[in-house]
């Protein structure tokens, strides 16, 4: 397998985490918020694969199934909630839910 | 009998707790009866023990006695004790008879009225902590004696208490004294730090053989317990309280206000002479606070109309005879007068109040008039009192006390001579003063009816009293009418003699003030007269020379002021800022926590990344 | 083992009381009196010379003593020591308690059971403050003793309660806050110098600081000691306290918690500190004549007759703090005395208040007036009280006023002459009560009003135990000097240096 440079894997890591974090800030909808969760899940997984690689060490890898596994776990609870508040809030807009009223 | 003085002061108490207890529950007649009949026994006993004191007096004629261990505690022991010795029996003595016949009085003067056990209760706690205060051997026992006295005071001027006005006087009369208290316990500090004892007259010793004379600790100490003295007699410039201190009930007037409890500074002065010998400037300045205070007060008499306002002026004048005898070392005749003013102040108290009695308590004497033949009894009594009061020339005991003293004052130096100025213009003033109210009262037209006859229990007060005021004087006789010295004999062995004086100079130009006033009185006053008018110089005099309402725009203004402005303690508003601070910072910090996801985001994003800037850059 | 039981018996008897609340109303006020008097029998067998065994070098005043390792891996341990100064107050605690139990008894009908646990406790606490010379265990106590009186303000208060009962708890807890951190700082500085970490007050003392350390360790307890006494400016708290509590929460406040204050003064600051509390002394004596008067002033503009009474409480304790500090024999036994004698006639007056309230269902004085003719029983005794606490001769006050100002005259001339000032302002404010409630015109609301109903025989019975109590202070106090003499010689022996102030009474004395 070649080497993917360092450099290169955790720039690609910090850029994809810096866009889904912008996006969890910029969106309103729930639902991109939680896609950009996925995005930003997924960067912290590249960079723990690019680090295993770099060490020959096999933990950057258990550590994305881990973070896979989390990741599948938080959507299927994160959707669930969503379906929820879409009855009560069909916008899923994040800011109207600032209070904790049913 | 005398191992049973302890019982003399315990008697009243035993009275006064007994009706205490018995509150409500007593008749009258019973009530009544119980306050007469333990000052009665009191004075039984305190007779028999002075007539065992004088035909076998003790060793130093001092006879000690020690109740209990009040105290020891780091260095400072206290015996509950008694001391009897010629000045305290003589204190004993017109406390107990000239207090069991005002009990006497007043059983019948306050018959009807409510309260008439409580009223004994009062008086007979007051007779106790006078005797204590007389009979104390040691200064902590005097001064309990000395505060309850003060106590006694004031429930009893405050004895009619529905009336504010009462209490007002009341309050003032305790307050005032405690002022001088406060100068006396402060003279007990020192006192008690500098010559190590409690003890009376142990202190005196220490004092006399460790300070010089002039030192400025003894003077300090004297003026010290001057503070006290003045404070308790009703002498400038704490006498404010004792106008008003007439609004009680006319016996307590006549014992309290007149006979026993205001004469305590003279007779704590006369008890610590011997530090006042050692303090010339402090002994100067009782002279000549005496002087003063007779003065104004003899022309602050002149200005009222309240018959019991005359005799309090009248009193406070008195006294300041005695601080003048004191001022200047002629320590008998002060005692003399004493007691002699025991006698004539509380025969004209007891029957200024027979008067008023009959009259529905109205004490103006232009509403009086023409009571000579209506109450004969008052009349002569009080005639009696005021030729006493005057010092009418030979027939009265006033004059031979009031001799004393004016004779002492002339033998004292420059100083001695202008102070007999003083009490010689006094003198002039006492009669005016008395004799108008005499003629006002009881000459010129009748207004309104008067009726109703005194029992024996006023009669007999009065007629003893009018004896006393009389011939009580022959104890003490100068030498150009038979030199008779029987006071000063039994003094003798705790008051340092007087000065003997044979001109009779000063003795006839007082005996001429005095009858000049009285003459002066009659032509003014013979025929009715209108109520003076109100001019400024009456007001001023009217008002005893505006110390009241000095006092009040100094001292009791701003203190109620303080007191109302800082009724909520701005201390506390310091704390309510820290309080306010603290809600203001939760108000703004509580408007992060808004509930909004991405906000919380943020924060956390921005959170991290600066965590991570400063763990990475540091 | 005396002393466990002392703090044992109020601390079940406590909890039983609380369960048996559910059965009877009257069962925990039974229970509790039992507990009480049993307990005060206990401390009053304790009464006696100081025992010389058992007791380290040159602390030979205690009378009893129990000792028991606690957590030894942080020097703590359950120790508890008792000297004449401890018993007098602990019996003047359990007494306290024990009145407060039978004047609550018509007064708290609501959740009697908890009532009494939370006043047993309280109790507890305090006896426990009184014993114990571990300073873990001292601030364990310290801090047991708040949480109760904080329920006793909160729960069956008047109105403001909540207010009250926080505040009170804030400014006890933010002092007792410093106090720890001076503990604690205190264990380490001893730790540095000799090795051994204890919070052993007997092994504390005399541990070895510089000045400036040693300054501020002994701010942080004067402060929370100044706090509890209350001394001004610390003061602010006690007036809304006591005027909230129930009568005997109050009772219990002024009786016996401010004392814990004074108590502490004397146990902790000035043998811990010696040096820095002797260049300290100067202020203190200052605050405390500041308080005497300051407080008078305050107590005179009152017009809820229990904010009138709580502010002469604490121009009574600014004696106890000049005394204090005057820091000699005669001080500190005017100082004893001042404490019972106060605990006792502020114990009675807020007592006479609270029965007013109960009565006439108001505090303020300008409601009242001329109540002589109504109730007289409650308004002789509360002239009687007033009087004792202006402090007249023959009652245990002026004893207690006369021996502080005796001692501080040694010390300080100009504090003295200013604070006997406060002899003059105690008249003027307690004969302004007398005048304001109980003399002068009937207010003019009674009239659609049921007359009030006088003193009951209970409450006639605890009035005149209380004034005979403040009789015999004043006319014969000696057992009580014997009693603590020794506890404050052991204070004095620490505490004085060398050019102490009481060389120059003592040259006097011939």
């Amino acid at each position: 397998m070649a080497n993917v440079p360092l450099d290169q894997g955790l720039l690609l890591a910090a850029i994809l985490f810096a866009l889904g974090l912008t996006g969890v800030l910029v969106r309103r909808n729930l639902l991109f918020m939680l896609m950009s969760l996925e995005v930003m899940l997924n960067a912290a997984g590249i960079a723990f694969i690019v680090a295993g690689a770099r060490w020959a060490a096999p933990d950057g890898q258990i550590m994305f199934i881990f973070v896979l596994t989390f990741a599948a776990a938080e959507v299927s609870v994160g959707l669930a909630l969503i379906l929820l508040i879409h009855r009560q809030n069909p916008m899923l807009d994040a800011d109207a839910g600032d209070r904790l009223r049913g | 009998m005398r191992e049973f003085l302890w019982l003399v002061p315990l008697l009243p108490l035993i009275g006064s707790v007994t009706l205490m207890l018995g509150a409500g529950r007593l008749t009258m007649r019973l009530a009544g009866t119980i306050g007469a009949v333990s000052v009665g026994l009191a004075a039984i006993l305190a007779f028999t023990i002075a007539a065992g004191f004088l035909t076998n007096p003790p060793a130093g004629s001092v006879y000690q006695q020690t109740l209990w261990h009040w105290l020891n505690v780091g260095g400072v022991s206290a015996t509950f004790g008694l001391r009897l010795d010629p000045l305290s029996l003589v204190m004993m003595l017109v406390i107990t008879g000239v207090g069991f016949l005002i009990h006497l009085f007043a059983t019948e003067y306050m018959e009807g009225e409510d309260g008439y056990g409580r009223f004994f209760a009062h008086l007979n706690l007051f007779v106790a902590a006078m005797l204590l205060l007389v009979l104390a051997d040691n200064f902590l026992a005097l001064y309990t004696g000395w505060e309850g006295v003060g106590l006694g005071s004031y429930l009893l001027i405050g004895f009619w208490w529905r009336d504010p006005a009462n209490g007002l006087a009341a309050r003032k009369a305790f307050i005032v004294t405690r002022i001088g208290d406060t100068a006396l316990f402060l003279g007990l500090l020192l006192i008690t730090s500098h010559l190590g004892t409690l003890n009376i007259a142990d202190a005196m010793q220490h004092a006399t053989q460790s300070w010089p004379i002039g030192s400025p600790i003894a003077t300090l100490a004297a003026f010290l317990l001057l503070g006290g003295a003045v404070g308790k007699s009703a002498q400038l410039p704490l006498q404010t309280w004792l106008p008003d201190a007439m609004v009680g009930p006319t016996p307590v007037s006549a014992l309290i206000h007149a006979a026993t409890m205001v004469t305590a500074g003279v007779y704590l002065i006369a008890r610590t002479h011997a530090l006042f010998l050692l303090a010339p400037a402090a002994l100067l300045t009782v002279g000549i606070i005496g002087g003063a205070t007779l003065l104004l007060a003899g022309f602050s008499a002149l200005a009222q109309n309240d018959i019991k306002r005359i005799l309090a002026y009248s009193t406070m004048s008195q006294i300041g005879y005695m601080f003048l005898a004191l001022g200047v070392g002629a320590w008998d005749a002060a005692l003399f007068h004493l007691m002699t003013h025991a006698f004539f102040k509380a025969l004209l108290f007891l029957s200024a109040g027979a008067i008023t009695m009959r009259l529905h308590h109205e004490q103006d004497i232009f509403k009086m008039g023409g009571l000579a033949r209506r109450l004969p009894v008052a009349f002569w009594s009080f005639l009696i009192g005021s030729a006493a009061l005057a010092a009418l020339p030979l027939v009265t005991a006033g004059f031979y006390s009031k001799e004393a003293i004016l004779s002492g004052a002339w033998a004292g130096g420059t100083s001695g001579r202008v102070l007999w100025l003083a009490g010689v213009v006094g003198a002039f003033m006492t009669g005016l003063y008395i004799f108008r109210a005499v003629f006002i009262v009881f000459f010129g037209e009748e207004h309104g009816h008067v009726s109703g006859r005194y029992g024996w229990r006023i009669t007999t007060p009065l007629a003893v009293l009018s004896v006393l005021a009389v011939l009580g004087g022959l104890i003490e006789v100068p030498p150009v009418f038979g030199h008779v010295t029987l006071l000063s004999n039994l003094l003798a062995p705790v008051l340092p003699a007087t000065k003997e004086v044979t001109d009779i100079t000063p003795l006839l130009l007082a005996s001429l003030a005095a009858l000049l006033g009285i003459a002066l009185a009659a032509l003014f006053y013979w025929r009715p007269t209108q109520r003076p008018a109100e001019t400024p110089l009456w007001r001023f005099w009217h008002a005893a020379g505006g110390f009241d309402w000095l006092y009040n725009r100094v001292l009791v203004r701003p203190v109620l002021w303080a007191a109302r402005v800082n009724s909520d303690d701005f201390i506390d508003s310091f704390y309510d800022v820290i309080a306010w601070a603290t809600k203001a910072i939760h108000q703004q910090v509580r408007r992060t926590q808004n509930g909004r996801v991405r906000w919380y985001t943020a924060g956390l994003a921005i959170g991290s990344v600066s965590l991570i800037a400063i763990a990475v850059l540091l | 083992m005396t002393l466990v039981w002392l703090l044992l018996i109020p601390g079940i008897g406590g909890a039983v009381a609380w369960m048996a609340g559910g059965r009877h109303p009257n069962l925990p006020r039974r229970i509790a009196l039992a507990v009480l008097a049993i307990d005060f029998i206990i401390a009053l067998s304790l009464i006696g010379p100081a025992m010389s065994s058992a007791i380290p070098a040159g602390h030979a005043a205690w009378i009893a003593s129990f000792e028991r390792p606690w957590i030894p891996q942080l020097g703590i341990s359950f120790e508890l020591y008792l000297d004449g100064l401890s018993l007098v107050l602990i019996l003047l605690t359990i007494a306290l308690g024990f009145i407060s139990v039978v004047i609550s008894w018509t007064e708290i009908t609501d959740r009697v059971g908890l009532f009494h646990a939370n006043l047993l406790w309280s109790v507890t606490g305090v006896i426990g403050v009184f014993l114990a010379l571990d300073l873990f265990l001292f601030f364990f106590f310290w801090e047991l003793m708040l949480v109760p009186m904080y329920f006793l303000i909160a729960l069956w208060g008047h109105e403001h309660r909540f207010y009250a009962a926080i505040k009170f708890f804030i400014f006890t807890q933010g002092s007792g806050l410093l106090m720890l951190v001076a503990i604690l700082v205190l264990v380490f500085v001893h730790q540095q110098t000799t090795g051994h970490f204890t919070f052993d007050y007997l092994a504390l003392l005399g541990t070895k600081m510089n000045p400036t350390m040693a300054f501020w360790l002994m701010l942080g307890f004067f402060i929370a000691f100044a706090v509890k006494l209350p001394a001004v400016p610390f003061h602010t708290w006690l007036p809304d306290a006591h005027t909230a509590a129930p009568t005997a929460g109050s009772v219990l406040l002024a009786g016996i918690l401010l004392k814990t204050g004074a108590y502490g003064l004397i146990r902790f600051v000035v043998p811990l500190f010696p040096d820095a509390a002797h260049a300290f002394a100067p202020y203190a004596m200052t605050l405390g004549v500041i308080g005497i008067l300051y407080a008078a002033l305050l107590a005179y503009g009152q017009n809820d007759m229990k904010r009138l009474v709580a502010y002469s409480s604490v121009s009574h304790m600014g004696f106890v703090l000049l005394g204090v500090f005057a820091w000699n024999t005669l001080a500190l036994q005017g100082v004893v005395i001042q404490m019972l004698a106060h605990g006792v006639s502020t114990g009675a007056l807020f007592i006479l208040v609270g029965a007013l309230q109960e009565r006439i269902h108001t505090r303020d004085m300008r409601q009242m007036g001329g109540l002589w003719g109504s109730i007289p029983h409650l308004s002789a005794f509360g002239m009687v009280f007033a009087i004792a606490s202006l402090g007249l001769p023959g009652l245990g006050n002026f004893i207690g006023e006369f021996l502080i100002l005796l001692g501080s005259f040694q010390v300080g001339v100009p504090l003295t002459v200013i604070a006997a000032i406060g002899l003059v302002a105690g008249a003027a404010y307690a004969l302004l009560l007398v005048q304001r409630a109980f003399h002068g015109n009937a207010a003019p609301h009674d009239e659609t009003a049921a007359k009030p109903c006088d003193l009951t025989a209970p409450h006639l019975l605890v009035m005149a135990g209380l004034f005979l109590a403040l009789l015999g202070l004043g006319l014969y106090p000696q057992p009580v000097f014997d009693q603590v003499a020794a506890g404050l010689a052991v204070v004095q022996h620490d505490g004085t240096p060398s050019t102490g102030p009481t060389t120059q009474f003592a040259e006097a004395t011939p």
